[in-house]
């Protein structure tokens, strides 16, 4: 993975000693809380409802097994011994105090890591799929090109105040696993019909209140312009962007307003300012990035390790979590493991201080000491040799990260919510465990097959729950929590918002109302046929009707919808 | 001693006293100020509605000439007369209105103006790093900040990774080097 040069290094010590001295001129009052405000943002510090909040950096989710265990560090110094994985593949941290995120900063820093534009109205952590560089269907590794984006955007003069927050995904594969369609510039890596490469370009993706999914506006652009490419689109975006009205200011309302053709001319003609300008990428940079992303050891090993296979039919267990959290690598006798934060009874996304360092070691044992995050909220170890798999397994067990359950309804995207979250209107932790709780059968589980649910806490949409087969929203109605429920949602290149099925739920009825959804799609599916899919071809009313059913007497019964 | 706290306005990393005064577009001046040494900034609708009277003026007594942009002016309507003018001030109504930096990066780099480029309104100390890439070399400190105090936030950093008005080459281009 990529390794800090001294550049690199004397920019990330330079912010820590420029946060340093900004906290110390707000503690002495030189710095009003609204002046200080948008400084501490652009490091990653919130104030949340306890105490602050600090989000880490997981630059496109990659960790080495030193940064896992630094993390691990902090985690227990500076807070209460655990951190939660975020949908752009970061680290949040609760309950650090304002004083410490200075040394919490000079601590990232010495593991080339740091918090720099994980939140305020700039560039965001660029994030990608978490199968990079080992998956089978990838055109071409996509984590070189978000590095690059990376140093670019750093401090990027021009646009550390942009009208929004804005975020950047990569994506190498067709079939998308980095949500590039909902985000405000999507990447898709492709390559011509004369061998060149490249990146087809989405613009104006995001959910939150207004959820879009990005359009295209460009098929083809060679990778030497990535970056004036992203340079002009934020640039319209800087100058054209609304910032009147907190909720139209994100750049998917200027594409919508403007239309995207329009838009995508409008970047057209500022790009051709800025083509082949100096910030024009190089042969040399590239490949002096992609180098450190090249392939590890691996060894020739036989495509089917013969231990493995009676494992595999000895024990009933193992054979499920590998059916679920074993994922298919283009080396033979390689696979990927997903290590699960998603086990009931804890919150999901959440990792405890010595479940960071457990994973460390793992890494360092079976997968070259790289570990990945998920957007999904879980860990990857991505390169895990097949006769490994039983040990590595009986290991993740111990560690409670072996819930066999990738994939499936309890391996749900859940934000913090009320419970840490300021933004909150309900809590979103609670209802995750009453879900989990009722669907605790493994059998019917892997029965029920892939169906992904997702919960936000509110309209910022922080779980995706718009792009889940069931998602889950909570709303404020006169103070009280509530739950809207939308289905059919889709991630993935062909990503689909999903339609609220009516009026919102109390939370305790919001796990007969999902047993009952899945009832319908059990009665209505077709043969492997997705949940997504069901509902597109029967529509909405065969759900609603049994969601609304007489059995769920708390469903609200006035008119107002939400 | 009162006169150099007094003094708000950083030129090429100095403080020094401003001679400028900003007219409002409705024509008003915005603060009092002893006749004697006022020079008129001027925003963009005066300017282009008195272009030739100004230039004129200039021609025959060489009078110095200000404009300023807010925030939704465009840049290219100064772009054939940059020569003309003796400062361009870009208005920052908020600091967090970042529109005034795409601004700047278009009158130096696209439109090649090369005099004097102010930053005023709600500028303060952690803004001048970013302001000066993009090609600020004068900024008028808001009042009640400590523009002193500001001078040392233009070395922040010693690298960055991008190209900008104050670095034509991306580190990039320097690590090949
Ligand atoms: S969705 Fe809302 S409640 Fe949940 S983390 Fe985001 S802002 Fe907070």
């Amino acid at each position: 993975m990529y390794r800090y040069d001294r550049h690199d290094h004397a920019i990330v010590q330079a912010r820590v000693a420029q946060f340093r001295d900004q906290s110390a001129r707000h503690q002495r009052g030189e710095l009003s809380d609204d002046e200080f405000r948008p400084l501490r943002l652009q490091n990653g510090l919130y104030i949340q409802r306890h105490a602050p909040m600090l989000r880490v950096a997981i630059p496109y989710g990659m960790l080495s097994s030193t940064q896992m265990r630094r993390l691990a560090h902090i985690t227990r110094t500076y807070d209460r011994g655990y951190g939660h994985f975020t949908t752009r593949q970061n680290l949040q941290i609760n309950w650090p105090t304002l004083e410490s995120a200075p040394d919490i900063l000079a601590e990232l820093a010495e593991v080339e890591m740091h918090a720099i534009q994980t939140s305020g109205n700039c560039i965001r952590n660029i994030t990608t799929d978490h199968f990079a560089g080992m998956a089978a269907d990838e055109i071409a590794d996509p984590r070189p090109w978000a590095e690059i984006l990376r140093q670019w955007s750093t401090f990027h003069p021009e646009f550390a105040y942009l009208p929004r927050k804005f975020k950047i995904a990569v994506s190498g594969t067709k079939q998308d696993r980095a949500a590039i369609l909902v985000h405000d510039i999507g990447l898709q890596l492709v390559i011509n019909e004369s061998g060149e490469t490249g990146f087809t370009v989405f613009v104006g993706g995001g959910l939150g209140r207004t959820p879009l999914i990005g359009k295209k506006i460009r098929d083809f652009l060679p990778w030497q312009h990535l970056l004036t490419y992203c340079e002009a689109i934020l640039r319209v975006y800087n100058r054209l962007g609304r910032r009147d009205n907190l909720y139209k200011a994100r750049i998917k309302i200027l594409v919508k307003a403007l239309g995207s053709e329009e838009f995508g001319r409008q970047v057209e003609n500022e790009w051709a300012h800025l083509k082949d300008s100096p910030t024009t990428l190089t042969e040399a940079e590239v490949t002096r990035v992609a180098t450190q992303f090249s392939a590890p050891d691996y060894a020739a090993l036989p495509t089917m390790d013969a231990a493995h296979n009676s494992k595999l039919a000895e024990d009933k267990a193992f054979a499920r979590w590998v059916q679920r959290n074993v994922h298919t690598h283009r080396i033979a006798g390689y696979t990927a493991v997903t290590l699960s934060l998603k086990t009931p009874g804890l919150p999901p996304g959440d990792a405890t201080d010595a479940q960071m360092d457990a994973v460390a070691d793992l890494a360092d044992t079976y997968s070259f000491g790289e570990i990945r995050v998920s957007h999904e909220q879980n860990l990857v170890l991505a390169d895990v040799r097949q006769s490994d798999l039983y040990a590595l397994w009986q290991a993740a067990r111990v560690i409670r990260m072996a819930s066999p359950t990738i994939g499936l309804l309890t391996d749900m995207i859940v934000c913090p919510g009320g419970d840490f979250c300021s933004l909150a209107n309900a809590k979103s932790l609670p209802i995750a465990a009453a879900i989990q709780a009722r669907f605790d059968e493994l059998d019917y589980l892997h029965d029920i097959g892939d169906l992904s649910l997702n919960i936000s806490g509110c309209m910022n949409s922080c779980g995706h729950h718009h792009l889940a087969g069931i998602g889950i929203l909570g709303v404020d109605k006169n103070g009280a929590e509530w739950y809207q429920i939308t289905i059919g949602g889709r991630q993935g290149i062909a990503a689909h918002i999903g339609d609220v099925i009516g009026k919102s739920f109390a939370a305790q009825d919001v796990p007969d109302v999902i047993e009952k959804l899945i009832a319908t799609y059990i009665a209505e599916r077709l043969e492997a046929e997705p949940f997504a899919d069901t509902v597109q071809r029967i529509g909405l009313q065969p759900f609603r009707d049994r969601a609304y059913s007489k059995s769920t007497h708390k469903a609200e019964l006035e008119a107002e919808s939400v | 001693m009162s006169e150099i706290n007094s003094l708000q306005l950083i030129r090429d990393r100095r403080l020094v006293a401003d001679e400028w005064e900003v007219v409002q577009s409705d024509g008003v001046s915005s603060a009092p100020t002893d006749a004697a040494a006022g020079l008129s900034l001027l925003p963009l609708s005066i300017w282009l509605e008195r272009r030739s009277e100004l230039l004129a003026e200039k021609a025959a007594a060489g009078i110095r000439i200000g404009v300023w942009l807010a925030p939704t002016d465009e840049p290219s309507l100064l772009a054939k007369d940059l020569a003309m003018l003796d400062l361009i001030a870009v208005h920052f109504p908020k600091f967090a209105d970042g529109r005034g930096y795409s601004t700047a990066s278009l009158l130096r780099l696209r439109y090649g103006y090369t005099g004097e480029l102010r930053a005023f309104g709600d500028v303060g100390r952690d803004q001048l790093f970013y302001l000066a890439r993009v090609g600020f070399d004068s900024f008028l400190i808001s009042e009640g900040r400590d523009a002193a105090a500001a001078l040392c936030s233009f070395d922040d950093f010693s690298e960055v990774y991008q190209s900008a008005t104050d670095q034509s080459l991306p580190l990039f281009r320097r690590r090949a080097a």
